[in-house]
């Protein structure tokens, strides 16, 4: 009997050859969306890390001439171009320079919250019985516990910094983490693929590392980048609310919340740190959509051959 | 014009997918008359059940584009018929059942519901189509017919979901009957039951049967006519017999020498100390009793082939073996200590003498690693086998050795086809130079020639290094070229064990002969004996 | 059934009476309530009687003791921002809150139920690509913000709409809306997933081959296979919306239990925080109940 003739069908990818990084990329740019997507939230970031670096001044300097000035008038410069807030200081540069905070909370509360419930989720989905339902009422707990009143309790207790809030909001985020990984590993677990490791003799340690991780992560990956935005919006409802940062810091949010008296005569004022925040979440969906089939092994072709992918 | 019920010209049908462009079938004519069953025979990939979606419209549109050909019914071309046309002839005058009829069921109406729907689309009473849908029931042979109407799908056994799927098709006494795949994933006992009983209802309605099927023993229990079908081409047609024994075509005689079950069978010869010795093992799950006191015994480098039908506890058995679960009694004695008496952790070294190929490559594979980082996981695990500086050799010894290029290695399992995948997990569990191999229904869900390649190279590798096998089939064929002794489980217990001659040449428990009689032979005339036979044991 | 109910119960129960500790211990963190109802120049004798009269001079413990003992008889203490019994405050404001939740999510899960399903069924075409935006930005979309701008074109420029309070139909026109688009966002796009899932399921074929028409396949066949991670995402967000929109009540002035808990928290009326609390647990606990029923009603593979 002829044992090879099969080999010689193999399905090939030339893409495979390429290194992974160039190959994310490739993708990337065939995704016209996601590709807009990425830039602005690259945009973002380079605002987050440079603004106030460079426009920090010009978005403190108050200017009371120039107070609640009309957007798309080039006669107080490129930077009034968005308008002016009650204190004359120039929208642009504010929203650039609000960046970073928005950013550093986002970004340092949903790390915490997914490290933190991931790795309890992992826990509770692997260990025994007990152990998990122990977790799982721990997530309860947390989940139907009201933010505003962490919030509240953090602002009069502590001082309402950046560090707090990323505290406040990665701590009701471990839920959704924890529940996602939890559900995850179950199924996962239940594989072949970890029997067959089970069967080789490979260590818990190994057979959670190196098969089941790998396996959830992009699911982890994707609620992260979905997470982003949803913290972004926690983080500015709380400001707007007057229980997040406080002026003098700046963030979206709090731009939003200043702006709100003045609504009648000038709207720019809520409108344009608005209109930062919603393209920033609408982004990250799109990016996060965009993931969620480009770090699947089994799905990516969709992304490699262009076209319209269908989903 | 056309004398035929069906027919099917120069059809064409072409799908746009990520590859490129698949022909999926080329030029395929084929015709049916009443009262005849043709069947489409082919492997996975062939495109044999193209011309079935076409005729039925469930092919999508796009992706799928019908590039060229008619389908003629009644003298008209469904092909130019408007969409509600062919809804009207879908169900009424050409019914249609499918594999795994669990999936193709709704799950979540009763099944009464869902026979009587076929009727109530097609303009018939609602009250008129469940008294019709009640002696259907009663026709198909459930049990409880009354009560089985307000029952789901998920509460019947896999074949009496076929029989519930015939119901349906046979509501409005259609003139065409398509059966795609109809018994595969059913216990052979059960398939013969399905396919006497579709052939009973064939003889009442004088509907012509067209049935799409991978198994040569389908064809010659049921099949008039044969068309043979490879890459969406047919390369032979004619009566079933005459194509059977006298195959003009290369591809259909590769086909039937590959149907396993005619070599040299063996006689066993158990030499030495045993390997292996399972005594007395049970395994409750809560009340249900997996396993009843079962013994086995493995010799150095011998083959044990567990045969048994679903819920016969063969796969229980092994998984206790290597502790994926946990027994309630018995011992498994290895190199002179008990395997079950063990802490995990103290069975981890033992791990490497004995490794396992599971029945789903596709799922015993990780999907994020690479071939490579499969196969040399192994060695990161048992750090005295291969040393590091070597991995990459001896992965590309290991795949040349189960008949795959050492560039695979960088390949992800995806990328693989069935069978090249249970290569890789075949290698897999050769890289821990193991002393027995667990193969837990291993070529079930290959293709017979593919089938057929993997036991080869098993054999090969038996007698080249001297490994023990554990081999669990459903199916009494796959072992008989394989295995020294053979065991016949039944509901977790063993009926009968013996060599692999006195198995199937002498087999003494009735359950043995029916399992036998139940196989189906690939030659249509054996194969005629082999139901008279059965009948015979039925009656008895 | 009545086995999972009493699971359900003793779970819930379990975790609210911890929420209730952290609750009451953590909420005393952030003050003493006396300064912020007395006036400034308040006398200590007066403070003292302040403090004497809520029980504030207790240890800790004691006043956690009493407020046991009392919510044994039903007892939720008074509100000392209103002079009235907690209870009765927050059932006030939970009932305005229930109709805009009930009236929200009705509307929520009937446009997304149905455009989703459309959408899935032509997948890739127009009306597809254009939904999926629509539902993304909404999903994107920040409340008060949305509010906002509402607020600016509907009742100033245009001055359609009033800006807040109750009363007539209008006032719930705006909250109703400003809340609708988050919630329609994300569980269309659930829906559209799992309406395109479904369609591609072997059941669907058997369906075409019988002769069914696509209108019965869509809603009859597919729809009620796919509810099943529809009705999960919709109970988180009817769960959202129970425990108050906070922002979008406060913005519209709308007497709900979001407001109420916020006005609470700032003020330190911890008795109405703790009722506020125990009643939302007690309708998202019957809302997860009627889910549970409704999953038994959908798929008659699930078994309590």
């Amino acid at each position: 009997m002829t044992e090879t003739v099969e080999s010689s069908q193999t399905p090939v990818l030339a893409e495979d050859e390429k290194n992974p990084v160039a190959r994310l990329l490739g993708m990337l740019w065939r995704d016209k969306f996601a590709l807009c997507a990425a830039l602005f939230i690259l945009l973002m970031v380079l605002c987050a890390v440079f603004g106030p670096l460079l426009l920090g001044d010009a978005a403190s300097h108050q200017n009371l001439r120039g107070r609640n000035a009309p957007p798309f008038s080039w006669s107080n410069g490129w930077l009034f171009i968005l308008g002016a807030d009650a204190l004359g200081r120039p929208l642009l540069a504010r929203i650039v320079v609000a960046a970073q905070n928005t950013m550093m909370v986002a970004s340092g509360a949903v790390a915490c919250s997914m490290i933190i419930g991931t790795a309890l989720g992992m826990i509770a989905g692997y260990a025994s019985r007990r152990v998990g339902e122990a977790i799982m009422r721990l997530a309860d707990v947390i989940m139907s516990f009201p933010s505003l009143l962490l919030a509240v309790i953090v602002l009069y207790v502590f001082a309402p910094s950046v560090g707090n809030l990323i505290v406040v909001l990665a701590i009701t985020r471990i839920p959704v983490y924890l529940r996602t990984s939890r559900a995850e590993v179950l199924e996962v677990r239940e594989r072949m693929f970890v029997q067959a490791a089970q069967v080789m003799g490979a260590s818990t340690g190994r057979i959670v590392f190196c098969h089941i991780l790998p396996v959830i992560m992009p699911t982890i990956v994707t609620i992260a980048t979905l997470d982003f935005a949803f913290v972004m919006l926690a983080e500015s409802s709380l400001s707007f609310l007057g229980i997040g940062i406080q002026s003098p810091e700046i963030t979206w949010g709090l731009m939003v919340s200043q702006g709100r008296s003045y609504l009648v005569h000038a709207w720019w004022l809520s409108f344009w740190p608005g209109l930062a925040i919603i393209l920033t979440t609408l982004s990250l969906n799109l990016l996060s959509n965009w993931l969620r089939i480009a770090l699947d092994p089994v799905q990516r072709w969709r992304l490699e051959i262009g076209g319209k992918s269908n989903d | 014009m056309t004398d035929h019920l069906l027919e099917v010209r120069n059809l064409s049908v072409r799908f746009h997918t990520a590859a490129g462009i698949v022909d999926a079938v080329r030029n395929v004519s084929w015709h049916l008359d009443r009262g005849e069953t043709l069947a489409i025979l082919g492997e996975s990939g062939s495109g044999k059940s193209v011309s079935a979606s076409a005729i039925m419209n469930l092919i999508d549109i796009p992706p799928g584009e019908i590039t060229s050909g008619e389908i003629l019914f009644d003298g008209n071309d469904l092909l130019q018929q408007t969409a509600e046309e062919r809804r009207q002839v879908n169900g009424k005058r050409i019914a249609m059942i499918f594999q795994d009829p669990l999936s193709h069921l709704n799950p979540v109406y009763p099944v009464g519901w869902q026979i009587a729907e076929t009727m109530r689309v097609h303009g018939k009473d609602p009250a008129e189509a469940n008294a019709r849908a009640l002696d259907l029931v009663r026709r198909v042979g459930l049990p409880n017919p009354q009560q089985a109407l307000e029952k789901y799908p998920h509460q019947f056994s896999g074949g009496q979901r076929q029989r519930i799927m015939i119901a349906m098709a046979l509501a409005l006494k259609p003139d065409i009957l398509i059966a795609d795949e109809p018994t595969t994933a059913l216990d052979v006992t059960v398939q013969a039951e399905v396919l006497a009983l579709l052939e009973e209802l064939q003889a009442e309605t004088g509907m012509g049967l067209l049935l799409i099927t991978h198994d040569l023993g389908v064809v010659a229990e049921t099949a008039d006519r044969v068309v043979v079908m490879n890459r969406g081409e047919i390369v032979e047609t004619g009566p079933a017999s005459e194509v059977y024994h006298n195959p003009r075509d290369p591809y259909t005689r590769r086909l039937i020498a590959a149907a396993p079950g005619k070599g040299e069978m063996r006689d066993g010869n158990s030499q030495g100390k045993p390997l292996l010795e399972m005594k007395g093992v049970e395994k409750a799950f809560g009340s249900f009793q997996a396993l009843k006191g079962v013994d086995l015994t493995v010799f150095p480098g011998e083959t044990v082939a567990i045969v048994g039908e679903s819920g016969s506890g063969k796969s229980t058995l092994v998984k206790t073996l290597v502790r994926l679960i946990e027994p309630t009694a018995g011992q498994a004695t290895w190199n002179g200590r008990d395997l079950f008496a063990m802490s995990l952790k103290e069975m981890r070294p033992v791990r490497r003498d004995i490794q396992m190929v599971f029945q789903d490559p596709t799922q015993s594979l990780n999907p994020r690693m690479t071939i490579f980082e499969v196969i040399s996981e192994a060695w990161r695990i048992h750090k005295d086998v291969v040393p590091r500086a070597q991995w990459r050799t001896r992965v590309a010894e290991l795949l040349t050795q189960v008949g795959l290029l050492p560039d695979h290695a960088r390949r992800y399992p995806h990328q693989f086809s069935g069978g090249q995948r249970q290569r890789i997990a075949i290698a897999r569990a050769l890289a821990l130079e193991p002393k027995l191999i667990v193969c837990d229904e291993a070529v079930s869900a290959l293709d017979v020639s593919i089938q057929a390649q993997v036991i080869a190279l098993l054999d090969r590798l038996r007698r080249d290094l001297g490994i023990a096998f554990i081999f669990i089939a459903h199916d009494l064929p796959v072992v008989r070229d394989f295995a020294d002794h053979v065991l016949v489980m039944q509901s977790g217990a063993v009926v009968e064990k013996g060599t692999t001659r006195e198995i199937f040449e002498n087999p003494k428990s009735l359950y043995t002969k029916t399992l036998l009689a139940s196989g189906l032979d690939p030659d249509p005339e054996v194969q005629a004996k082999r139901r008279a036979e059965r009948k015979e044991l039925v009656d008895a | 059934m009545s086995r999972l109910f009493r699971q359900r119960a003793v779970t819930s129960l379990f975790s609210l009476l911890g929420l209730i500790v952290l609750v009451f211990f953590l909420s005393r963190l952030t003050g003493d309530p006396t300064s912020l109802f007395l006036p400034i120049d308040a006398t200590d004798a007066m403070r003292e009687n302040f403090r004497e009269l809520h029980g504030l001079n207790d240890p800790l413990l004691l006043q956690f003791w009493h407020y046991i003992v009392d919510l044994t008889h039903l007892d939720f203490g008074e509100s000392i921002r209103k002079a009235r019994p907690a209870i009765d405050v927050v059932i006030e404001a939970f009932g305005w809150t229930f109709q805009l939740a009930i009236m929200t999510m009705a509307l929520v899960a009937f446009c997304a139920i149905v455009l989703g399903s459309i959408a899935a069924f032509r997948v890739g075409g127009k009306f597809d690509r254009l939904v999926s935006l629509v539902s993304l930005i909404g999903a994107s979309a920040p409340d008060f913000w949305i509010a906002i701008v509402a607020i600016v074109i509907f009742s100033i420029n245009i001055g359609w709409l009033p800006t807040s309070g109750t009363g007539s139909i209008a006032h719930w026109i705006l909250p109703i809306a400003v809340l609708f688009i988050r919630p329609f966002g994300l569980i269309l796009q659930v829906v559209r997933g799992s309406m395109i899932s479904a369609l591609g399921s072997a059941y669907v074929k058997t369906a075409k081959a019988k002769g069914v028409k696509n209108t019965p396949i869509i809603f009859v066949h597919t729809l009620r296979n796919a509810m099943l991670p529809v009705i999960t995402v919709m109970g988180d967000q009817a769960a959202a919306l129970l425990n108050g929109a906070v922002v979008v009540e406060t913005i519209f002035g709308f007497p709900g239990v979001g407001k109420l808990m916020i006005d609470s928290i700032l003020q330190r009326d911890f008795n109405v925080i703790l009722a506020a609390i125990m009643v939302t647990a007690l309708a998202i606990f019957i809302m997860n109940l009627l889910i549970d029923v409704a999953y038994l009603f959908l798929d008659p593979r699930i078994r309590y």
